[in-house]
């Protein structure tokens, strides 16, 4: 006899397909995004097999150009930006302040179609032959002289806001309004803190893109030039509106990664969180300074001297609070209980990798450093290592933290290590080669180099093709989990938080009882707040 | 702290206590006790119509930076060429823009007052009433923009390869009215979606849905509409209105 | 249950009025030349405007201290965007010898 839970509660696909559940919203975002992954990995597998050979024999200049385009098209706005808001804040968020569903539970369904219809509208730019302006769409090339698909994609990724925009709402108005009796602010876990952030961010930024990339369609459609050079418009304006949002669009990539690093650090190393309120502040500090350093983009790029001094201090007191996240994080694992399980293993990697990748952005703050690494593989490697040895940690961390509590099924912990020690090194041997390459001069967005820089080249390819491996694995056992792993209990860990009170997997209404919390979700040992010293 | 886990346990049981608030079981017996509009992941009304007018003006931030960009491109090429810009914005019909000001000003206050019709639980006529005088004067504007459209057609200052200037600043006017249809064209669509808003709206009211103790719709496609105004209140000036002194 | 504060008519009918004047005024104003003056007063009107619409019209004015942030939020945010975005366009050609 099963009990009812939120999985078989509702056959057929109609009730899923129209459900109101955050957590089977969950379910269908985790589908989608998928997909969508493993799209963008085969862009990136189309690029490294081309960089095998200096020579760009594989295909054309303008195929490469296409390849590279759609893969950090689909990547950024079909993967990482939804990616662990979406499956992982979805589910979890109303479990973990006590409420039944999020605020709007049919514009959370609502947001997932726009994301289906936005994925569509790119699906078939690149099914009708690509776009190859680069994922960023600069003009004027896009808007004049590119003849490739960019109204669709543009399009495509107007749509997608979107879903971002609801997902954004959603958390927000769910965070202030249906926290469980007695979960104050600071009783919240990091995770959900995070989330809040990161939601401010789609807020404020998404709409700027969406205006960006429509004016775009606009321009090539009826011929109005906006950023059009020969009507005195000025491309550096497109950058400037287009950057806006991009560039925290990657704290919308990385924030929910740290969320989940909070939470996993804590768990196995059975300790309360070092610094509680520096890492809650913190994310906030991201979130808002994170709006005021996109100029770093545009530094060579005809950005006045004065305003790329601005920027770039800016972007230098950006990396601080996360720079005071990675030192809370190590603190917590100081003397702690530590279990290396397959989660742990993920974030010790984010926290290695994330440092590197942060800390090579400093150098590319640097005005005068930048001149010379701009558009190089340098760039390429910052942001790879804080993307994928980032937020793609993070996410897979938080996917087999949390898998037991969404499938209520155990996954093989043996694979699980093995492919997340697959993903750690693949990942350094696919992009710490670029950096060099990158520092020795190798320009990005080129389908043939010289060489010298072969051996690096052939090390990020091989480098790539273990990484794939890696990838391949979590999600061959995690589906073999779902139909014959061993079931879970409601706390498999021995982890602390509302989500691990319910049952593996929750019921429809989360909770059969509503908590009333009376102290921090997550404490491990004792402390002031409870009275116990 | 490297204790093992039961004595973590021995000092902390965990988070929450009995005893039970509100109980959250399978829904075997629906009794409603509650407000048939409450919906059930809430658990009060207030809390619901407090949750849905947080939403609406979370929406409404993400709607002004979206007019946002287009503000700020108008803010840069504006100061590039200001001339250029006064120049072309004295093709504009003041008459006409005001006119429009006039006409969502008076829409504002009959969409206000719907929403305290509502709240005073008036009756579902009066409530009608006003929001169909809401639609009337929100399809005026729209009618008053597809004379100005018109006028544009035939005149060549449509952007593109029609596009025909006598003045001094030929770059800067077709830039000015790039930006001019861009704007009030969103604007425009903007209020097109209010009014299919409006006409959801009307019907429910038509339909005796809303009174004090449920008017949360009405409130919130009033905010939208107030914004819509909000957003043509800084069109008006800045696409009709500069250039200094002008005869007209 | 009646969540919100309600408004006398008259309430209505006098910001009503104001808005009205506000947009007397700015056509009136746009017509004589003050200037550098003319943006000021002209933005200063549409603000007064707005701000009166935001505070009575959509009822902030009664509405809880988060509703006023995140209403302020939004504004605060162009002004970032305007701000700093327009440091680059303000600064270019000071760095003499050079387009920026």
């Amino acid at each position: 006899m099963e009990t009812l839970n939120y999985i078989n509660n509702g056959q057929g696909l109609a009730s899923w397909l129209l459900t109101k559940d955050h957590k089977r919203i969950a379910l269908l975002y985790l589908a989608s995004i998928t997909f969508f992954f493993f799209l963008g990995g085969l862009f990136a597998f189309m690029i490294r097999v081309e960089l095998l050979t200096p020579a760009g024999d594989v295909m054309t200049a303008d195929t490469y150009n296409k390849m590279f385009t759609m893969h950090g098209v689909v990547m950024v706005f079909f993967f990482l930006i939804p990616s662990i808001p979406a499956v992982l804040g979805n589910f979890l968020i109303p479990i973990m302040i006590g409420a039944k569903d999020l605020a709007f539970p049919r514009i959370n369904l609502l947001s997932w179609y726009i994301y289906v219809l936005g994925g569509l509208f790119t699906l078939t730019a690149a099914l009708s032959g690509g776009v190859d302006t680069g994922w960023t769409f600069y003009t004027p090339y896009s808007t004049a002289a590119a003849n490739s698909h960019v109204i669709t994609a543009a399009l495509g990724v107007f749509i997608t806001g979107f879903s971002s925009i609801l997902t954004g709402l959603n958390f927000i108005v769910t965070v202030h309004r249906m926290r469980a009796p007695g979960l104050t602010w600071f009783r919240l876990p990091l995770f959900v803190w995070a989330h809040y952030a990161t939601s401010l961010i789609m807020i404020l930024g998404t709409p700027v893109i969406a205006i960006t990339v429509l004016l775009v369609a606009a321009e090539r459609m009826l011929h109005m030039g906006i950023f059009d050079p020969a009507l005195g418009g000025d491309p550096v304006l497109f950058q400037h509106l287009f950057w806006f949002y991009s560039h925290p669009a990657v704290y919308i990539m990385i924030l929910p990664a740290m969320g989940v690093i909070s939470e996993i650090v804590q768990a196995f190393s059975r300790k309360n969180i070092f610094g509680y309120s520096f890492i809650a502040f913190s994310s906030l500090a991201i979130a808002i300074i994170g709006f005021l350093v996109w100029g770093h983009h545009i530094f060579v790029a005809g950005q006045s001297v004065y305003a790329g001094m601005i920027f770039s201090f800016l972007s230098f007191v950006v990396a601080i609070p996360s720079a005071i996240k990675v030192f809370n994080w190590t603190a917590t694992i100081y003397k702690g209980s530590v279990r290396l399980d397959s989660p742990m293993l993920y974030a010790f990697g984010f926290l290695g990798l994330f440092t590197i990748g942060g800390l090579t952005g400093l150098f590319l703050a640097a005005m005068g450093l930048d001149i010379h690494m701009h558009d190089t593989y340098f760039v390429v490697a910052h942001f790879h290592y804080i993307m994928v040895g980032g937020a793609i940690m993070g996410y897979l961390g938080g996917l087999h933290y949390w898998w037991p509590k969404i499938t209520g099924r155990l996954y093989p912990e043996g694979w699980a290590k093995f492919a997340a020690l697959m993903v750690f090194v693949g990942f350094n041997l696919t992009f710490f080669p670029q950096f060099v390459a990158g520092y020795l001069g190798m320009p990005r967005r080129y389908h043939a180099y010289p060489d010298e820089f072969q051996v690096l080249n052939v090390a990020s390819t091989l480098g790539a093709s273990v990484l794939s491996v890696g990838y391949v694995l979590p999600m061959v056992y995690f589906l073999w989990s779902i139909f014959a792993g061993e079931k879970s209990p409601a706390d498999p860990w021995g982890a602390k938080g509302l989500e691990w009170e319910t049952p593996s997997p929750p019921p429809t209404e989360n909770f059969y009882v509503t908590p009333i919390v009376t102290h921090g979700t997550h404490q491990y040992a004792p402390s002031k707040e409870v009275g116990i010293v | 702290m490297s204790k093992g886990r039961a004595q973590a346990d021995e000092y902390y049981p965990g988070p929450v206590h009995q005893p039970p608030v509100h109980i959250a079981g399978t829904h075997v017996e629906h009794t409603h006790g509650h407000h048939p509009k409450l919906q059930h992941h809430f658990d009060t009304m207030a809390q619901q119509i407090e949750a849905s007018t947080l939403g609406m003006w979370v929406f409404l931030v993400t709607e002004i930076m979206f007019f946002g960009g287009l503000f700020m491109c108008y803010l840069v090429y504006r100061t590039a060429s200001p001339e250029g810009f006064a120049e072309a914005s004295h093709h504009l019909n003041v008459t006409w823009g005001a006119v429009n000001t006039i006409v969502l000003i008076v829409s504002s206050l009959t969409m206000a007052l719907g929403v305290r019709a509502a709240q005073t639980s008036a009756p579902p006529k009066t409530q009608v009433a006003w929001i169909v005088a809401t639609m009337a004067l929100g399809a005026a504007f729209l009618g008053v923009k597809a004379i100005e459209y018109t006028d544009k057609f035939t005149h060549h200052l449509v952007p593109g390869p029609y596009f025909k200037w006598e003045g001094k600043h030929p770059a800067a006017a077709e830039m000015f009215y790039s930006l001019y249809f861009c704007m009030t064209g969103l604007h425009a669509l903007h209020m097109v979606i209010g009014l299919g808003i409006m006409m959801v709206i009307g019907i429910m009211a038509w339909r005796r849905q809303f009174d004090a103790d449920y008017y949360t719709p009405v409130e919130v496609s009033g905010l939208y509409w107030h914004f819509v105004d909000i957003v043509w209140i800084f069109l008006f000036p800045l696409l009709y209105l500069i250039g200094g002194h002008f005869t007209e | 249950m009646s969540a919100g504060h309600v408004a006398p008519k008259s309430m209505y009918y006098m910001v009503f009025g104001a808005l009205i004047v506000g947009t007397i005024l700015t056509v009136a104003a746009a017509k004589v030349d003050m200037g550098p003056l003319n943006n000021i007063v002209m933005l200063a009107i549409a603000c007064t405007k707005a701000t009166l619409v935001i505070l009575f019209f959509m009822h902030v004015r009664w509405s809880s201290r988060l509703t006023w942030v995140v209403a302020m939020s939004g504004f605060f945010w162009l002004l970032i965007l305007f701000g700093i975005g327009m440091t680059d366009y303000m600064s270019r050609g000071w760095v003499p010898g050079t387009l920026r």
